[in-house]
């Protein structure tokens, strides 16, 4: 182990209490990590400020009353209550409290109030080649990808670690050598106009996520340029499925201009064609819901993009949702304040769309027990509402969310998945 | 039948107990309750087993950045599982072993396999894990309710093993 005489300073305490255990810990795991030394981060984003339990409350306020403080720019993940918005749902008090303290540990730590799942629609976003440290897996993986940053899939309770020292280890993708691909997928009969619905890159990220496992995937130039909003699912769809913290998409992120480079000139692992079969499938695997009466649609995970707002005003203008379906969306603060600003809420409250933030319904028990059946656009969502919430789910397109809460029933355009 | 595999210790400790076993790995976040100890992920081969007390053998974990966050707070409520065998390193795993012993000094043993001796492990055996890292597996035999059925002082020679958790 080769630590620099700062890391030891640390590690013996000079600097306090809260920066000696968080050294610690990750002395501690550094062989795990196959490192042998830490290296410098310049930003960090903590999911650790999920409320999940008294554990991470006590753990949250051990390293505050020891005085921990972050020493690079840190923004926050999402927190397990909307601190201003519980009441207005099923957030029992004692969690919205124990929730709220723990909200306030992370700040005193000098933390970014963010709460967001999707940093990287904030003001600072990383740059390429940046070495930072990142928690919440939807996050590390479009970072990494889509941004070309660098950091490992930094689990909770390790990134604010990161966050007090200012060190990660040395090792996986925080290393140009780690960052090649290393499975290669090629599609294969997928009509053109099914890589511009939104739903296409959920179904896509699901099937990848579970087959590539941990693996770096890379997808096959596409015959459509997928916008951001398309990367953002595809990322969160293979890191709710796998282990994937880093994609490669020939022809669109940084890493990736051509087939040569992205592999650094050595064979695939394996090769993949996708297949219509093979993405009906996956989509098939998203839905557990059958036929049934729909409670709620719900969209925003990772959290809505202000074009994702853009996109929703313009299809629910002048219409209104069936009154026994409601209508969520989760977002973060600041970009529920840009959609106001641009006029895009209005529209949607008047066809009887909430916004909640600083949190969503999978880290938040904001869910009423009266809703048994979402639909949605997010493969996240559809991929954890069973387990976390005990609902059933319904994944389609933004387009079949808006149409299903306005008919009161799952209604869903499959024309395109057919072919 | 008894056979004893080697393992790397990559948290130290010793337990014992049911083998739970999965060649599918699991994320705790939405897939282990910390209230009842149930691997919950409806998708999962171990869906509805509980996990708690039991050896947990998966490959590694998957998903969310969040099983680590689960994992301790199972620990605090003694739902955890009583160790993990995993085939690969780790992290999430081994680090929220680490904060339970650094928060609580309840650390939960993890010790990875090589690929060929995971596959020796099925659910239904039972499993002592020792402090060297030697895990000895023997199938159960004829009408065992439970651990205690096994007596540690049986399997392993030299006396019983102290266990993490009770």
């Amino acid at each position: 182990m080769n630590l620099t005489l700062s890391d030891q300073a640390d590690l013996h305490g000079e600097r306090g209490k809260a920066r000696q255990m968080a050294m610690r810990i990750l002395v501690r795991m550094l062989p795990v990590f196959g490192a042998e030394k830490f290296l410098d981060i310049t930003a960090a984003h903590i999911d650790s400020s999920l409320f999940q339990g008294d554990a991470t409350l006590e753990y949250a306020q051990r390293l505050s009353e020891w005085g921990a403080k972050v020493v690079v720019p840190t923004t926050l993940n999402v927190s397990g209550v909307d601190e201003h918005g519980w009441k207005r749902w099923s957030v029992p008090e004692d969690w919205a409290e124990k929730a709220r303290r723990q909200m306030a540990a992370y700040q005193a730590m000098g933390c970014r109030p963010t709460w967001t799942c999707a940093p990287y629609q904030e003001s600072e976003r990383p740059v390429f080649g940046q070495q930072i440290a990142w928690g919440e897996s939807s996050a590390v993986v479009f970072v990494n990808s889509v941004l070309g940053a660098r950091t490992a899939r930094y689990p909770d309770l390790l990134d604010i670690c990161a966050a007090i020292t200012g060190r990660v280890p040395a090792a996986g993708l925080h290393l140009e050598e780690n960052r090649r691909g290393q499975v290669l997928y090629r599609l294969k009969g997928v009509p053109h106009t099914l890589l511009e619905d939104d739903s296409f890159y959920g179904v896509l990220g699901h099937l990848i996520g579970t087959d590539a496992g941990r693996f770096i995937p890379v997808i096959e130039r596409l015959e459509a340029v997928p916008g951001e909003d398309h990367l953002k699912a595809l990322g969160a769809a293979m890191a709710s499925a796998g282990a994937i913290a880093l994609y490669h998409l020939i022809g669109v992120t940084p890493e990736a201009p051509a087939m040569e480079s992205v592999f650094r000139g050595a064979p695939p692992l394996r090769t993949v064609t996708i297949t219509m079969e093979m993405l009906r499938a996956a989509r098939k695997e998203l839905t557990t819901a059958d036929n049934e009466q729909l409670d709620m649609i719900v969209l925003g995970s990772p959290h809505f993009s202000l074009n994702e707002f853009a996109a929703l005003s313009k299809l629910v203008q002048g219409k209104c949702r069936h009154e026994r379906v409601q209508f969520l969306i989760t977002a973060s603060r600041a970009v529920r304040a840009l959609a106001d600003r641009a006029g895009y809420l209005e529209a949607i409250r008047r066809f009887g769309g909430r916004v909640t933030v600083d949190t969503c319904i999978l880290t938040s028990p904001m869910l009423p027990s009266s809703i048994h059946v979402l639909m949605t656009n997010s493969a996240k969502y559809a991929y954890y509402a069973p387990g976390l919430l005990g609902t059933r789910v319904v994944y389609g397109s933004m387009e079949d969310c808006v149409g299903s809460a306005i008919s009161g029933e799952v209604t869903i355009d499959s024309a395109q998945w057919s072919i | 039948m008894e056979h004893i595999i080697h393992g790397t210790v990559l948290v130290e400790g010793a337990a014992s107990g049911p083998l739970l076993v999965s060649d599918t790995p699991l994320s705790f976040w939405g897939g282990y309750s910390q209230f009842t100890g149930e691997v919950i992920d409806r998708r999962h081969p171990l869906s509805g087993e509980i996990a708690t007390d039991c050896i947990l053998a998966i490959p590694a974990s998957r998903g969310s950045s969040t099983t680590t966050a689960v994992l301790l707070e199972a620990v605090r409520r003694g739902t955890a599982p009583a160790a993990l065998i995993t085939n690969q390193m780790d992290t999430f795993l081994v680090l929220a072993s680490i904060v339970a012993d650094e928060l609580y000094q309840k650390p939960i043993p993890v010790f990875a396999l090589d690929i060929e001796a995971f596959a020796l492990l099925s659910s239904g055996q039972y499993a002592v894990l020792n402090p060297d890292g030697n895990v000895i597996v023997r199938d159960r035999q004829g009408r065992v309710s439970g651990p205690q059925a096994l007596p540690v002082s049986q399997v392993v020679q030299g006396g019983a093993l102290p266990r993490t958790r009770s």
